[in-house]
């Protein structure tokens, strides 16, 4: 276990962990908006429910960014070997 | 699969070509859905029996979606963007059968249905506006946009390899990890979740690749004021 991979690791945890802060911020937010307008509303439940959940999956994906990354790091390193 | 997720094992060698399980399972999606198809097609009647009834229901949803989202009439893109759907959906539920790991949890798959989505855009885009038509979209807002128009393209078309492969990878990641911390029977909520996100990104992926088709395809770009995805 040379420097690189212990590197390595220490990298892939750092960008999963940074890299989740912003979505989860986003999704509560995101949530609250669609529970206040939900309370206004609730007979367009419906639509705000499925947009919501269709939101909730893009800003999901900059996390998933993140852990595609460490992956890449962990797994298929180009700098290890 | 604690494996590495990018690489993929091969199962046997078609001449010089090596046959991956990812194929495997991709095939046996395929022939299943054709023979579904073809099996529930067979006689279709003017007074619907009970699956034709639900077959009606799933084309008139797929449509109606169509009709939603890009705003035109659905019937040059429902093969289509019906197909992407329900193989996508076929894809990540394969994951319930044991033994086998969902076709869209390889990058491979990820991009030939990406590179799908990006040629029909093309395809649909000249289609409708003819060549000069398609590539004057490019210099839609001002003349200055054509560098990111161009770079929007390509970076769209690789964050949708990247959304479905994280997504549908990382599900299956996360059980096999679970499985192997604490034992049976703990992962099955998280496979409840894992459905759940598959029909999502099955309806995320159809969603985006209409908005895109829709892009290239209405008159008057800016009539529309379609979400913006992100790039």
């Amino acid at each position: 276990m040379n420097v690189l991979e212990i590197v390595s690791i220490i990298a892939a945890a750092v960008a999963v962990s940074f890299g989740a802060i912003g979505p989860a911020l986003a999704e509560g937010r995101a949530v609250a908006a669609a529970m206040d307008a939900i309370a206004r509303q609730p007979e367009a439940a419906g639509t705000l429910a499925r947009t919501l959940f269709v939101g909730l999956a893009m800003i999901e994906t900059m996390a998933i960014y993140c852990l595609v990354i460490a992956l890449l790091v962990l797994f298929a390193n180009p700098f290890i070997r | 699969m604690i494996g590495s997720p990018l690489t993929s094992k091969t199962v046997f060698m078609l001449g010089p070509v090596p046959i991956t399980a990812t194929v495997v399972v991709t095939w046996g999606l395929m022939a299943a859905l054709v023979l579904g198809g073809f099996l529930a097609t067979r006689s279709l009647k003017v007074r619907p029996t009970r699956g034709q009834a639900a077959l009606e229901l799933v084309v008139a949803a797929i449509e109606g979606q169509i009709r939603d989202t890009m705003g035109v009439s659905p019937e040059p893109y429902l093969p289509l963007i019906g197909t992407l759907f329900l193989f996508i959906l076929a894809a990540n539920w394969s994951s319930l059968i044991p033994g086998i790991e969902p076709p869209t949890g390889r990058l491979e798959t990820d991009a030939a249905l990406a590179l799908i989505v990006f040629f029909a855009v093309i395809y649909f885009g000249i289609r409708a506006r003819g060549l000069v038509g398609y590539l004057k979209t490019f210099a839609e807002p001002t003349f200055f946009m054509i560098p990111l128009n161009v770079v929007e393209t390509f970076t769209r078309t690789f964050s949708l390899i990247v959304r479905l492969f994280g997504n549908v990878m990382s599900g299956a990641f996360i059980i096999a990890i679970i499985l192997s911390l604490a034992g049976l029977l703990v992962p099955i909520p998280f496979m409840g979740i894992e459905l759940l996100i598959g029909a999502i990104q099955a309806y995320i992926f159809t969603v985006l690749a209409m908005v895109f088709i829709g892009s290239a395809v209405r008159e008057s770009g800016p009539a529309g004021s379609e979400e913006r995805t992100e790039p």
